[in-house]
């Protein structure tokens, strides 16, 4: 059995210690905003977030995420729509849509950790691929939700 | 529940507090206006209080409006819908959208027209039959009240989803109108808006989708969940042509989760109780390939073969004017050869499908971009009468093209068929890359007779490429001209006294399809280079230049001016930065768009302004258009900057997104984009055009920054380092 956290919520599985988290929150839970790209750590749609830091949940294993805190996309706004989403939503961010809650995972860590980045936090930290080019509104996005997350 | 009903109320608040910092007029209609699942009610016509097809109204007012396109991230769910309310004189408030049914349009006679999505067309092709909708739906609507206040309908206003008796305030909802609206027959259809009376087109009214896409609820094909699904992941043949010869299940047999292994159309499935433990077992299973004749085939045989072509038999695809004498009178000819290599789509939701097989019907989960070819495959494949069959339409991942045929659906539907189960399909990353069907390599040689002026008198093109329509086995080519094999060079609008287009379609074993943009997308690098290097040998300002030879094409001549204004063109630069320009009309549509790139040191490129300048006749959702310029942008960008497949014994050597590299925000340049509207009779496309110029525009500007002339794509492969 494997105990994990995850939005707040606690969940016993019965599976492989080796299955990565994308797939144990997909397919075990049901919690299919977390989506698979490339299985390979390398688009960041899989973006979730481990004791607050962005992390490509294709590239972690069940076993070594139980005992933290694990939000998702479905956990990140629950209450309220985030700062980030609100942004998003004023920015007109997605397109297809599928990138972009990896993209907000990822906004909203970075974000967290720079309360006012630069284009250059940006650049190094926004990494994930979207294949409809949103990058231009994610950036302006990113600054907009710091504005809101700071007032 | 609760949580969901908080979470409306703040889209809702976000939205008006967006309405002044956004470019766009706020949208009232963001919240609820799109359920997270698209697809519609498969129910024939008259189970729902619908006016017509297109349109159903609820007691409470609701005012659902079917779009029979689909939503890849275009925009359609929102701009079809507003064309439809246009007539309707509904708020949008009241709005909420779903596709159409294809079940419907297959067993009721089509009231949908052709529902695929792809050619830049869905506004173009449909604009008016759903303005006739709107239409129609609002005469009846007022013919209903009408009778009910006995009057005659002119005396009844439409408006606000609402029919008023003027200049009482008496009215009747429509919600309260439909059930009887929906009896009424009229004499005679009312007449549809001309632009000029357009309110609600033309508004950058903000998308439907937006809400359902930042929660993470927006279901994609891939998110489907059915009661006792199983999952399959599939290997097919490393080498395009092969066939599966055998594996070895006792490798895998006793695995936890394990249910089958199944042969599929192109190779072999595994299926287990869940997608990560297939995968793993596939990964562990024992499989021999019989390559077939294709295993000693690679990329550079390819290259040397086009190029070889461009020398051999052609066929004739225009001929105009005397080519021969100009050439031969002219005072100097200048030739080029440009190649363009294979690329993949790589949308980021992977191709899957779900597919639940049972013997009379057959029901699909899936985002396609042709769900009525989604029907009959499975039909053909499940052996189950098309009427049986059911395509519940998601939301697509990116489609590209790519989702234009389904591969995909073919393997789901035998598997599920195979097991009498529920079956959910994906292909990995790798799959997708080795398994795409790509836009076609291609060697196009240009040649120009200059005049005494620099400018040139005739333009002779010939391209070898490969056809899509023989890959996609949708039989022979008419003449051995395919229209998109020689589109952007059959329709060069310089002005010349002669133009000549020969075209020979060569196809390898590598499977080719339709690539955002299509055959422009090499085109449009060969033209708007060869254009430049025209100027550069005349000694002329490539912005001028064009300008001379667009002398008589008022609209090209409009989107130039205001791209040359808008862009600064001609601006100083800082040492290593440069600017580009290119123009092209792809789809209806006239983009010219300028760059501006900085060269490093190390001979890397980067993009830092993009300035575009769109002519599409008219605009429905001027906010869509600046996202699908700045979309075809960044995808023609990651293309001329990294894109290729490459092929080496017989397969493809990329394989995920560390060698098939996609531009990312640190690549992404500053897009603005503006537009140079001709109105008139003209409706262009937008989703593809925005990508055709960005390739030429950046190897332009990147010669005018290092002297190096790029005539093979992608940039990557040329040494720019100092």
């Amino acid at each position: 059995m494997i105990i994990l956290s995850i939005n707040g919520r606690r969940f016993e599985l019965d599976i492989e210690p080796e299955t990565p988290m994308l797939w144990v929150l997909r397919d075990e839970i049901g919690f299919t905003g977390t989506k698979f790209g490339c299985g390979a750590g390398l688009c960041g749609a899989c973006t979730i977030h481990v004791d607050g830091a962005a992390v490509r949940s294709c590239q972690l294993a069940a076993g070594d995420a139980a005992g933290k805190a694990i939000v998702t996309i479905e956990g990140l706004g629950a209450e309220r729509l985030h700062a980030v989403q609100r942004a998003w939503i004023e920015h007109d961010v997605p397109q297809c849509g599928y990138c972009q809650s990896g993209q907000i995972m990822a906004a909203a860590s970075l974000i967290a950790g720079k309360p006012d980045p630069t284009d250059a936090d940006i650049d190094a930290e926004m990494t994930n691929i979207c294949r409809c080019g949103t990058y231009p509104r994610i950036r302006a996005a990113v600054r907009r939700a710091a504005e809101l997350a700071r007032t | 529940m609760d949580a969901l009903l908080t979470r409306r109320r703040f889209v809702v608040a976000g939205v008006s507090a967006a309405g002044g910092l956004a470019i766009s007029v706020a949208s009232p209609a963001l919240a609820g206006a799109i359920t997270k699942a698209p697809w519609g009610d498969d129910a024939p016509r008259g189970q729902r209080d619908e006016v017509n097809a297109f349109v159903a109204v609820e007691a409470d007012n609701r005012v659902v409006i079917r779009v029979a396109k689909s939503e890849m991230g275009q925009g359609v769910m929102t701009s079809l819908a507003m064309i439809v309310a246009e007539e309707l004189e509904c708020r949008l408030d009241d709005v909420q959208v779903e596709y159409a049914s294809p079940h419907r349009n297959l067993i009721d006679g089509a009231p949908y027209g052709r529902m695929g999505t792809g050619g830049s067309s869905s506004v173009r092709r449909s604009r008016e039959a759903l303005q006739q909708a709107g239409a129609s739906a609002r005469a009846r609507l007022i013919a209903a009240a009408a009778r009910r206040w006995d009057i005659a309908p002119a005396a009844c206003v439409a408006r606000d989803g609402a029919v008023w008796r003027e200049p009482s305030a008496q009215k009747f909802s429509y919600g309260e109108l439909a059930a009887e609206a929906a009896t009424i027959a009229l004499d005679a259809e009312p007449a549809i808006k001309t632009p000029d009376r357009f309110k609600l087109i033309g508004t950058a009214v903000k998308r439907f989708d937006t809400p359902v896409k930042v929660t993470g609820e927006a279901q994609f094909g891939i998110d489907t969940r059915l009661p006792g699904m199983v999952y399959a992941a599939v290997a097919q043949c490393p080498v395009f042509g092969g066939k599966l010869a055998g594996y070895d299940e006792s490798a895998i047999r006793g695995r936890r989760g394990f249910l089958a292994v199944v042969p599929v159309e192109g190779g072999v499935a595994v299926v287990a109780d869940r997608f990560w433990r297939a995968r793993e077992a596939l990964a562990a299973l024992p499989i021999r390939w019989d390559f077939g004749a294709a295993a000693t085939a690679d990329s550079e045989t390819f290259r040397a073969e086009y190029k070889a072509a461009l020398r051999g038999p052609m066929v004739n695809a225009v001929a105009r004017g005397d080519g021969a004498g100009r050439f031969a009178g002219a005072a100097r000819v200048v030739e080029a050869v440009y190649e363009a290599p294979h690329l993949a789509h790589a949308p980021m939701e992977p191709l899957n499908a779900t597919a639940h097989w049972r013997p009379d019907r057959i029901d699909v989960w899936m985002g396609t971009q042709f769900p009525e070819d989604a029907i009959q495959l499975a039909a053909s494949v499940g052996g189950v009468d098309p009427k049986n069959v059911y395509l519940h339409n998601a939301f697509l991942g990116g489609g590209f093209g790519r989702r234009a045929v389904n591969d995909e659906l073919r393997q789901a539907v035998q598997i599920s068929r195979a097991l009498g189960k529920p079956v959910k399909l994906i292909w990995t990353r790798e799959e997708d890359i080795q398994h795409d069907r790509y836009r076609p390599q291609a060697a196009i040689a240009m040649r120009a007779a200059l005049g005494a002026d620099g400018l040139p008198t005739a333009l002779d093109f010939k391209t070898a490429v490969g056809s899509i329509t023989r890959s996609l086995g949708w039989g022979k080519v008419e003449n051995g001209v395919e229209p998109s094999a020689v589109e952007g060079l059959a329709n060069v609008p310089y002005k010349v006294e002669a133009l000549n287009v020969d075209v020979r379609l060569k196809n390898t074993h590598v499977p080719v399809m339709f690539w955002r943009s299509v055959g422009s997308s090499q085109n449009a690098f060969a033209v708007e280079s060869f254009i430049d290097e025209l100027a550069h040998a005349a000694g002329k300002d490539a912005y001028a230049f064009r300008r001379a030879l667009l002398a008589d094409r008022s609209d090209f001549l409009n989107v130039l001016d205001t791209l040359a204004k808008k862009g600064e063109w001609g601006r100083r630069m800082p040492a290593g930065s440069a600017q580009g320009i290119a123009i092209h009309e792809s789809f209806g549509t006239i983009v010219g768009e300028i760059v501006e790139v900085t060269v490093r040191a190390g001979g890397e490129v980067k993009v830092d302004r993009v300035v575009a300048c769109v002519d599409c006749g008219h605009v429905v959702n001027p906010l869509h258009v600046a996202m699908q310029i700045e979309s075809g942008v960044m995808y023609g960008l990651t293309a001329a900057l990294f894109g290729q497949i490459t092929i080496r014994d017989g397969r493809v050597e990329q394989s995920n997104f560390h060698d098939y590299e996609i531009a990312r925000m640190a690549d992404a340049p500053a897009i603005e984009t503006h537009l140079a509207l001709s109105g008139g009779g003209k409706w262009g496309g937008i989703g593809e055009p925005g990508t055709p110029p960005i390739a030429p525009a950046i190897a332009n500007a990147v010669f005018a920054a290092t002297g190096k002339r790029i005539r093979s794509l992608p940039l990557k492969n040329t040494s720019l380092g100092a």
